[in-house]
């Protein structure tokens, strides 16, 4: 089975982190993973996306033109990559940018708000969002087991990083204590 | 790890202590890593003044006999023709990176194959070819450097690497091997003539016939290299009624495609030429003549798909459909192509 997910959203947001953390994740659970990503040219501001695609065989396309998931974390992304899912799709969006809600859910698919800037600030860091979006994301999925994510985090980060280990599972506990608390 | 930085840990654990390069995008992570990876290994890095000048410094470079590599994209690969016909003709091995942008001119910095007509048929003046290798995976980019060194050695050529943006900026687990020995002593370097008779390295041939006689003699290289050193990927089950060929990061695309036709029953096989050149003439034609139908898929406007009409010699019927200046297909739009050509032929799906 092949779960592919479009994380998207502005450069600086931590978009591409995001499906970084959880392909490095994956392929210390074993599974097969690719992390394929895809910006503008600007560091910040512009549009930022990554498609990572996590699987027991070996992995073919590492891009997608019909994801299980999409997560958008600004309005330009929600409109470019909702129409992308499928039925049985799940959207997950950031609700602390994209306020209109009304035409976002159709076609039955599985729609979830995520208020990531108020939850990270809840953890003491407001810069944290994406990692709350990451947390409620696995929480919803299942795909990886969040115990296995949380350990982690300190391996995935580079040397200089280490002192933000503590903060980014916080955030990651946060997200996924909001899905377990909807 | 990312597909460039990979590309160029394969390049040490080969042996190579040498990179000359300028910058330009989508290839800077290899110049990046190795700017602090090889002098770490008691290596050379040099940020040269521009791809002319690189180029150059790997001709000297590989004429003393060391492995030395370079990396560019489309633009800059073009600058450096000049220098990799001089290391063909004075038969010097080298490892030449091309991370392509979509083009003609200074074009775009999206994946693209546009410079395979270029990369496989030598691309600068004189009668000569590069040994060019085309990696689909992180892995791939990581193995394919130290066999680009191995063949570049082995057959004194330059030899080159086309990857695109998708193979260079994407991440995969990656399996490291253990670091190679760098070859031994040559014996056509030019590494001081104390106590020995000096050699030449040159590409200058004017005395009457001895030109000819140097044409042959590469082209006994090429023949050689067709002969042992192909690699390919086939997976054509029988009873497969098309045949699909793609290289690089669009093979993957095509893979998911191919697996996709396979579960709705549709009779569909791959190949995968991995040494575009030397070109994998037999498998291609074996693949496409039992098909009977083949379907080039390229990220570009028709270009390996000269090799396999020229591979088929007209005794397949052979489809293409490209994906030009950085618009990378999803294996939900070669699924459609696949099922197109399979209706088109009036072929009836069957279960492989």
């Amino acid at each position: 089975m092949e779960y592919s997910v479009i994380m998207s959203g502005f450069g600086g947001q931590g978009v591409l982190m995001m499906g970084e953390l959880l392909a490095h994740c994956g392929m210390k659970a074993d599974l097969n993973v690719t992390w394929m990503p895809s910006y503008g040219v600007e560091m910040r501001g512009g549009t930022a996306n990554c498609t990572v695609v996590i699987s027991k065989d070996k992995i073919g396309a590492p891009v997608t033109g019909m994801p299980q998931a999409v997560i958008a974390m600004s309005e330009p992304a929600l409109n470019k990559f909702k129409t992308k899912l499928p039925a049985d799709g799940l959207l997950m969006v950031n609700s602390s940018l994209v306020s209109d809600t009304a035409e976002i859910s159709s076609n039955g698919i599985t729609t979830i708000m995520v208020p990531t800037r108020a939850l990270a600030a809840e953890t003491g860091n407001e810069k944290m969002a994406n990692l709350t979006m990451l947390g409620a994301f696995i929480a919803q999925t299942g795909i990886l087991d969040f115990d296995q994510v949380t350990s982690e985090v300190s391996a995935f980060l580079p040397p200089e990083k280490q002192k933000l280990a503590p903060g980014i599972t916080k955030a990651l506990l946060r997200g996924k204590a909001y899905i377990d608390s909807l | 790890m990312k597909g460039s930085v990979a590309l160029a840990q394969g390049a040490i654990d080969a042996g190579c202590r040498f990179y000359f390069g300028y910058p330009i995008t989508p290839q800077n992570d290899i110049p990046e890593y190795l700017s602090a990876a090889l002098p770490a290994v008691g290596g050379t890095f040099i940020q040269a003044e521009s791809e002319l000048a690189s180029i150059n410094m790997v001709l000297g470079a590989a004429a003393a006999g060391k492995m030395a590599m370079t990396s560019s994209s489309g633009p800059g690969i073009s600058l450096m023709q000049e220098g990799l016909s001089y290391l063909a003709g004075s038969e010097l091995p080298a490892l030449v990176v091309n991370i392509t942008r979509s083009g003609p001119g200074l074009g775009g910095i999206s994946p693209t194959q546009g410079d395979y007509l270029q990369a496989t048929r030598g691309g600068g003046h004189g009668d000569y070819r590069l040994i060019v290798l085309g990696p689909n995976s992180v892995q791939e980019m990581y193995d394919l450097a130290g066999e680009a060194f191995r063949l570049a050695f082995k057959y004194r050529n330059p030899a080159m690497i086309l990857g695109d943006a998708i193979l260079g900026q994407m991440k995969e687990p990656v399996v490291l091997k253990p670091t190679q020995a760098p070859p031994a002593e040559t014996a056509w370097a030019l590494s001081g003539a104390m106590n020995r008779q000096p050699r030449l390295v040159k590409s200058l041939y004017l005395k009457d016939g001895e030109m000819t006689v140097h044409n042959w003699k590469l082209d006994e290289k090429y023949r050689q290299l067709k002969e042992t050193e192909v690699l390919v990927e086939t997976d054509c089950p029988p009873g497969c009624k098309l045949a699909v060929v793609a290289f690089g990061s669009c093979s993957r695309i095509v893979r998911s495609a191919v697996d996709q036709a396979r579960r709705i029953g549709l009779p569909v096989g791959l190949v995968r030429p991995i040494s575009l050149y030397p070109f994998p003439e037999q498998a291609v034609r074996e693949a496409a003549v039992n098909a009977g139908n083949t379907l080039v898929i390229e990220m570009n406007t028709g270009q390996m798909v000269d090799d396999v009409r020229l591979a088929c010699n007209g005794e397949s019927h052979v489809f293409f459909k490209g994906y030009p200046g950085g618009h990378i297909p999803t294996p939900e739009d070669i699924l459609a192509e696949i099922e197109n050509i399979l209706n088109r032929g009036g072929l009836k799906a069957c279960q492989l």
